[in-house]
């Protein structure tokens, strides 16, 4: 398993084999390894992550310290991933990760942060049809109708859907295969959209499922 | 102002389109795949939308050409597709607007366009 943080730029179209396909832009890293976790100090194994280099004031005197005993400078994001044994031992503290540990045409999972929508109704949120407009229902329209049966059972169904808070919550999209690859420049091009803003912390890694 | 990662992934010019006007006459040479074989099909109309420019990705122009029957029909095509060997401009036309989609209604002498300096 491998992976990288970075942010999210934006859109485009780029046209291959003469078709035009949708593709996101994404400037990954540089990212340090900051740490290694293995089975007899942490009960398992993986990698720590760093991303974002800052200002030391920016980030706290613990996590300045953590990185400061490997000579790495300051980073504004951490984040961990699991790893197998064997490739753990690919990894050394301090080493820098760039766009290179993926190559064209290799399928990768891509996880963000959806844009927060605020407070939505059941129509937005959650794809339910609209009451009709005409016949006297003139304030039900949008409103999600029944939220259950009757007297039996006498009460909502746990997990009933309905209107509520919607977005900003993390999400991943799989699957999606990478288009371009430009280390010198830290882009990451892959097909298809991902989850979040322009801007947003993202965190791309090998596909789990392949092909 | 556009990113500089994505500014470098913006399509170059095609070689082979000039730059097209609203209302010119053009001939667009499209390459069709069928299947295996590749074959150069020719549409020949007016230029009645252009979106986008020759420096966005994404951009595209509309051709209206009237075919048998006095049929209309309307072709899209992307301004970057490689799929496109090439456009010949036949003649500029004098128009006052940017979409002409006020030629739909029209057919026979009443949807002719002027040339420029005519």
């Amino acid at each position: 398993m491998k992976g990288i943080l970075g942010r999210k730029v934006g859109m485009t179209q780029v046209f291959e084999e003469g078709l035009a396909i949708p593709v996101t832009v994404i400037e990954v890293g540089p990212c340090y390894v900051t740490q290694k976790k293995d089975l007899k100090s942490d009960g398992y194994t993986a990698i720590q992550i760093g991303f974002d280099e800052t200002s030391h004031k920016r980030i706290s005197k613990g996590e300045l310290q953590h990185l400061k005993q490997n000579q790495i400078p300051a980073l504004r994001h951490l984040s961990e991933l699991r790893v197998n044994e064997e490739d753990l031992a690919g990894y050394t503290v301090g080493q820098k990760l760039d766009a290179e540990i993926f190559a064209v045409g290799e399928l990768v999972d891509v996880i963000g942060t959806s844009k927060g929508r605020g407070f939505q109704g059941g129509i937005k949120r959650h794809n339910f049809n609209r009451q009709p407009k005409s016949h006297g229902a003139s304030d039900r329209v949008r409103a999600p109708g029944s939220a259950g049966s009757g007297t039996t059972p006498g009460r909502t169904m746990k997990g009933q859907r309905g209107p509520g808070h919607m977005g900003n919550r993390r999400v991943t999209v799989q699957s999606l295969s990478v288009v371009r690859v430009d280390a010198e420049r830290n882009m990451l091009v892959v097909r298809g959209a991902i989850p979040g803003p322009k801007g947003g912390l993202v965190f791309v890694r090998g596909a789990r499922k392949q092909g | 102002m556009q990113h500089p990662l994505l500014q470098s992934l913006e399509p170059e010019a095609h070689p082979n389109i000039p730059e097209l006007r609203i209302g010119d006459t053009v001939r667009v040479h499209a390459r069709i795949v069928e299947g295996s074989r590749e074959r150069i099909q020719v549409f020949q109309g007016v230029v009645i939308r252009v979106s986008g420019s020759d420096k966005t990705a994404g951009s595209n122009f509309t051709v209206r050409r009237v075919a048998s029957h006095g049929v209309g029909v309307e072709r899209t095509f992307m301004l970057h597709s490689p799929r496109i060997e090439k456009v010949e401009v036949l003649r500029h036309n004098k128009v006052r607007r940017s979409r002409l989609y006020y030629l739909r209604g029209r057919t026979g002498k009443a949807a002719r366009l002027k040339e420029v300096g005519k």
